[in-house]
């Protein structure tokens, strides 16, 4: 039993349908696994067509390089660059559509019956060279050698083009990480680490705020929740005074400078 | 089967591929457009290869295929350029030629 119109049938349909579905997809992600469905297909077609390595480099470069290189710039431009629908020309999208059935219409009349021999197949082209592999390469590496050399030029200049087209070059030196920290300060917003409550009187509570060395309470040290509630508690001065007498008597606090050590 | 269905294929395929590039407006979609446009004609490469008997036509699909890989890492690459500089991948923005 012959399969290749079963095959011919549901992989060109699909390949149809992915191509359509490239067409109408608003958003480019879903376009190109579109794209890639329809590339997909078509390698089984070369498959069933008796061409296996085209049916296999069709897989490796196509749906595993080019479109996942696509997908690549997709997301490095931004997945949500959708199209806009707002036509920019009146009419074009109909005149578009209109030129694709006109250009199926005429490559139909074109190609329909234009092979009028009977399909030789490429078995014997095959046979020659003992595999379609071993054909390939005794005609590219033959008959073709030159554009084979040709298409390797090509390849390196499309790396060396492409590489200098992204290339950027650096205009200022590159910041160092102390430089980054002073242009944060200069800015005049504090990125230390806030005064803990508690300090400077001889509570350490949540609810104690701290005090500044003249004697007033340092906003930041309060929190939230308990500013909010009203449930700071209040400075007692005479307790500090008291504790201020205390260290004094034991020395711990003194006008005088400390003498130097010589 | 009769290599007439294939051509007609290919020829549906790159109708559709033609289609994208005029209609659509994102520079990686018509893009992708063009890559099916290429990829319908090497079905036809194939088509033609089986139906002569004859390899040429196999390696010209392969050759193609090998343009087709240049082609897309240049056009990347300028749309990559071209969104750097104007943060836009559309192919109507760039019309600052235009009055």
């Amino acid at each position: 039993m012959n399969f290749e119109p079963v095959v011919f049938w549901i992989s060109g349909s699909l390949a149809v349908l992915g191509a359509l579905g490239m067409l109408i997809s608003k958003k480019a992600v879903h376009s190109a696994l579109f794209v890639a469905s329809t590339m997909l297909n078509l390698a089984v077609l070369y498959a069933v067509q008796s061409a296996p390595f085209l049916a296999v480099a069709q897989v490796v470069v196509y749906t595993g390089a080019v479109m996942m290189l696509f997908l690549f710039v997709l997301m490095m431009v931004g997945v949500d660059s959708s199209d806009s629908l707002i036509e920019e020309i009146k009419g074009q999208r109909l005149l578009a559509i209109l030129g694709g059935v006109g250009l199926i219409g005429f490559f139909v009349f074109l190609l329909g019956g234009s092979i009028y021999r009977d399909v030789v197949g490429v078995e014997n082209a095959d046979a020659t060279y003992g595999g379609n592999l071993q054909g390939l390469a005794a005609l590219m590496f033959g008959e073709y050698v030159i554009i084979f050399e040709a298409t390797a030029a090509l390849l390196i200049t499309a790396v060396l083009g492409a590489m200098i087209l992204t290339h950027r070059e650096r205009i200022t030196p590159k910041k160092s990480q102390g430089q980054m920290a002073k242009e944060l300060f200069a800015k005049g917003d504090y990125r230390g680490p806030l005064p803990p409550p508690g300090v400077y009187a001889r509570h350490n509570a949540v609810d104690t705020p701290a005090l500044l060395p003249d004697g007033s309470i340092a906003k930041s040290s309060l929190l939230d929740p308990l500013v909010a509630r009203g449930d700071v508690r209040p400075v007692d001065y005479d307790d500090i005074a008291e504790v201020q007498i205390l260290s004094e008597g034991l020395g711990l606090v003194s006008d005088t400078e400390p003498e130097e050590k010589k | 089967m009769s290599p007439d269905a294939y051509l007609i294929l290919s020829a549906i395929i790159f109708a559709i591929g033609a289609m994208g590039v005029l209609m659509r407006r994102n520079a990686i979609v018509a893009f992708m457009s063009i890559e099916l446009m290429l990829n319908a004609a090497n079905l036809a490469f194939v088509t033609s290869a089986r139906s002569w008997g004859n390899l040429t036509g196999q390696v010209s699909a392969f050759f193609v295929m090998v343009i087709a890989a240049c082609e897309v890492v240049i056009g990347l690459a300028i749309i990559v350029t071209i969104f750097r500089s104007r943060r836009s991948a559309s192919v109507d923005e760039p019309s600052l030629l235009r009055w």
